[in-house]
């Protein structure tokens, strides 16, 4: 049990500060450091200046190995170990908040083009994915498909040596500033729903595409509608076999539950710090007994989680595979956010009705935090989904009765939405 | 880093486990809970002869010279296992304060035997219900003592107590530590009913005891909270062991039982509850790996992490243990199925260093104090 870097990774932290404290975009930190969660609260920038700027940190990154630093140098990364990815993460701080527009490319898109495109393929896609160029995006959500992804029914239909889409995808996160997009479609709608799908990357621009951004409780709009009219990609565009779709995309689930679960804030440094300063009928909040009994129970969870990604770390490290244990991080910090944004506002009173930055207590953040946090029980995989994934895969209880398993997708019972 | 336990300490608790399989199943814990025994005597002599009593002392004192990641291993199966041994108090409080506190001399004189197992040692502190504060401790020290303690956990079977009793000023500078022999002249005690009759506790009645003292006059109080913030992390792996005992009790119960036609453990409102149990339960478990590296290490983070720790042990235990009743349904109120065994333990072990609301506000302090909100 060691919980102190090694000297070789006592040496990497040093080379990670080192070129950080002389490259980062310090005239940023205050912005970033403030920034609200779901991008309300603070100064915020206009969003094309926050692409160009993520852009630019990413690249500069990227052209001195400081991107996707897990990945083989070849499709450019560094090749670093899992222990030194935390480390980097750890050092960049606060300016990994610049490279939200990159996390669905980076955490999913990459891997699973990785894991099953050619290698000619993999070295042209890969370098510009990592170091920023190109933004990707996940097509897989349709409105007749979310937690039961199977239910898609985007179209692939075989013609020559092209495949022609059509159909429509929904919830696509940044699908409106992306370059590609990996894609899961129906190709055989007469065998069970899970055996008749595959997987594809496409290029947006392709003609045919539409995307249109969908206005979000929160008035932003980071997901889109995209919609596909007889649009033709390529056969050796293609990921995984024909019909094996399914495994394909839990490729890149799996490794969605890591990048979301193992990133993600809680919101309890903020309430913390907020806590430590604002004062109750009786004195200072974090004075107060009922108030310290809320902090000491989302410290813990928050800790617990922290400690959990470590733990998980190791064993990945030791060469085991990160499996649906990583389910807990973003089941736990989903509703804690939710849970500590809304005793924040308690704590605020009436002024807790306030959402502009520079009337309401903290800039608003915990506003935004509200206003947000109900998509982060939904995103990738809902709270009750990734209940039902601990409860089947690692504790090893009966899955849901099923009623559509063996049966054809075009014989499936549907709700009529789609 | 490497944020786990080495080969060495996994096949330590693989050999207690399978000890303990063996020597101590639920019937050996039920001989205590009917009132048989006042603890499992083969099973803490079984424990000395694997070496484990001392696995965690220096050699020079009778143990085996392991450390305290040792005894987190220990303590977890202990705990898992529910065993009826006085070994938090004799190992993790007792001897702990003696190799803090103690002169060479008292280190020589108690802690072999607490080591072998020949003495069992307990801690006396609690006088009144409710908090304990140092204005609440009235028994008077000295080279005899006198008043009363209640509750005292192993109170029937210790053979010596460390008691708190005041000797000086009012307040925390008035509290010195004291090493009283049980078996002497102007002791006496009595059992007295607790929630878990698997750990039967005491009252203590010292009229004129012989004491000597242990650690410097006036050095009581401090004393308590450093010994404590250690035996939070090693009773945090004893509620863990627990907890994810009670989480695979219900796993295997809803797996076998059968209703409305398929086993419970197929409806969604059964896999949820132990979905739960399983997040609780994980998240008890990495604040306590991370408690004893500091705590192996000597960290400075020690008194937050400690507090951390046992927070989240005490809640998920709790949490485990309740929910393991509610998934076995009625079978799970009978005094027959062991579910009640672990409510039981979970809600004493809840309060035995202080209440879950003390560690909380002491957790926060500390967070403060760190400066260092996660
Ligand atoms: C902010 C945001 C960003 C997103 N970004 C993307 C993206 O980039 N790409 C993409 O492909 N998708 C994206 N999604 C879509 C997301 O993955 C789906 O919304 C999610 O999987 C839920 O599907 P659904 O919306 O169809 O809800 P439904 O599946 O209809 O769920 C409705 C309710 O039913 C419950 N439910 C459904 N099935 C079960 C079951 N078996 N057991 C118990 N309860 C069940 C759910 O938990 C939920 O409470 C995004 C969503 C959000 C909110």
């Amino acid at each position: 049990m060691n919980f102190d870097d090694t000297p070789e990774e006592a040496k990497f932290r040093q080379v990670a500060r080192d070129w950080i404290k002389a490259n980062a975009p310090h005239e940023l930190y205050e912005d970033l450091a403030n920034q609200g969660f779901g991008g309300a609260g603070g100064k915020q920038k206009s969003r094309t200046d926050g692409i160009a700027t993520a852009k630019a940190w990413q690249k500069k990154k990227a052209e001195a190995g400081w991107a996707c630093l897990n990945w083989p140098t070849e499709y450019g990364g560094r090749g670093a170990t899992p222990i030194e990815r935390v480390i980097w993460g750890q050092e960049e701080g606060v300016y990994g908040k610049l490279s939200g527009l990159f996390i669905i490319g980076h955490g999913m898109c990459g891997p699973t083009v990785m894991a099953y495109a050619d290698e000619e393929t993999k070295r042209r896609l890969l370098p510009p994915l990592a170091s920023g160029e190109n933004i990707w995006c996940q097509l897989f959500s349709e409105p007749a498909g979310g937690s039961d992804l199977a239910g898609l029914r985007t179209k692939a239909e075989k013609d020559g040596n092209d495949w022609v889409i059509n159909g429509q995808k929904i919830w696509t996160s940044g699908a409106q500033h992306s370059d590609y997009g990996i894609l899961i479609t129906r190709t055989d709608p007469n065998v069970p729903k899970h055996k008749g799908m595959t997987m594809f990357w496409l290029d947006m621009k392709s003609p045919g595409v539409e995307v249109r951004p969908i206005k979000q409780a929160n008035g932003q709009s980071e997901f889109n509608e995209v919609y596909f009219t007889d649009v033709r990609i390529h056969d050796s565009q293609r990921l995984g076999a024909v019909n094996d779709g399914w495994k394909v995309s839990l490729t890149t689930l799996m490794n969605e539950r890591l990048t979301i679960g193992g990133s993600m804030s809680t919101g309890f440094s903020e309430l913390f710090d907020f806590c430590s300063r604002i004062q109750t009928e009786d004195g200072l909040a974090i004075e107060d007994r009922a108030v310290r009994s809320k902090l000491a129970d989302w410290a813990v969870k928050t800790s617990g989680l922290k400690y959990t990604g470590m733990r998980a770390i190791s064993a990945v490290s030791k060469g085991e595979n990160p499996g649906p244990e990583n389910s807990i991080g973003k089941l736990v910090a989903g509703a804690m956010m939710q849970d500590i944004a809304t005793y924040a506002l308690d704590l605020q009173a009436q002024g807790g009705a306030l959402n502009d930055p520079d009337l309401a207590d903290f800039g608003a953040r915990f506003q935004a935090m509200l206003l947000r946090s109900p998509a982060t029980r939904i995103e990738g995989g809902s709270d009750e989904i990734l209940r039902n994934i601990i409860a089947e895969r690692v504790l090893g209880l009966p899955a849901d009765i099923r009623v559509d398993k063996d049966v054809p997708f075009n014989k499936i019972p549907t709700s009529g939405r789609g | 880093m490497n944020f786990d336990f080495s080969d060495e300490q996994k096949s330590l608790k693989d050999e207690l486990r399978r000890f303990l399989a063996k020597a101590s199943p639920t019937t050996e814990v039920r001989k205590v809970l009917e009132g048989e025994a006042l603890y499992n005597e083969s099973v803490w002599k079984g424990l000395a002869d694997l070496g484990v009593l001392g696995a965690g002392l220096p050699e020079e004192y009778g143990g085996a010279g392991g450390g305290y990641l040792e005894l987190c291993i220990i303590a977890e199966e202990l705990g898992r296992a529910l065993a009826a041994v006085p070994f938090s108090s004799s190992i993790l409080l007792a001897a702990e304060f003696i190799l803090h506190a103690g002169s060479e001399e008292q280190k020589q004189k108690y802690l072999p035997k607490l080591a072998s197992g020949e003495l069992i040692g307990t801690f006396a502190y609690v006088e009144a219900n409710g908090p304990v504060t140092p204005d609440r401790i009235a028994v008077t020290g000295g080279a005899a003592l006198s008043g009363t303690k209640i509750p005292v956990p192993d109170g029937m079977i210790a053979d010596i107590a460390i008691v708190a009793a005041r000797d000086g000023a009012a307040g925390e500078r008035g509290i010195s530590l004291f090493i009283v022999d049980l078996n002497a002249k102007g002791v006496t005690r009595e059992t007295v009913a607790n929630i878990d009759p698997t750990r039967p506790q005491a009252k203590i009645v010292f009229s004129g005891a012989p004491a000597e003292r242990l650690g410097a006059q006036g050095e009581g109080w401090g004393l308590i909270n450093t010994v404590f913030d250690k035996a939070a992390v090693l009773t945090a792996f004893e509620q863990v062991g627990g907890a994810d005992r009670a989480l695979e009790m219900a796993r295997d119960y809803a797996l076998e039982r059968m209703a409305f036609g398929r086993p419970i453990g197929s409806f969604q409102a059964i896999k949820h509850i132990l979905a739960d149990m399983y997040v609780s339960a994980t998240l008890a478990r990495s604040n306590a790996y991370y408690a004893a590296w500091a705590l192996s290490t000597g960290s400075a983070e020690l008194p937050e992490a400690a507090a951390a720790a046992r927070v989240s042990a005490t809640k998920a235990y709790q949490h485990c243990s309740k929910n393991n009743t509610q998934v076995h349904g009625g079978m799970g109120f009978t005094w027959a199925f062991d579910c009640h065994l672990f409510y039981k333990r979970a809600n004493v072990m809840a309060s035995g260093l202080g209440s879950l609301s003390q560690w909380e506000d002491k957790l926060i302090d500390r967070l403060r104090k760190s400066n260092k909100a996660a």
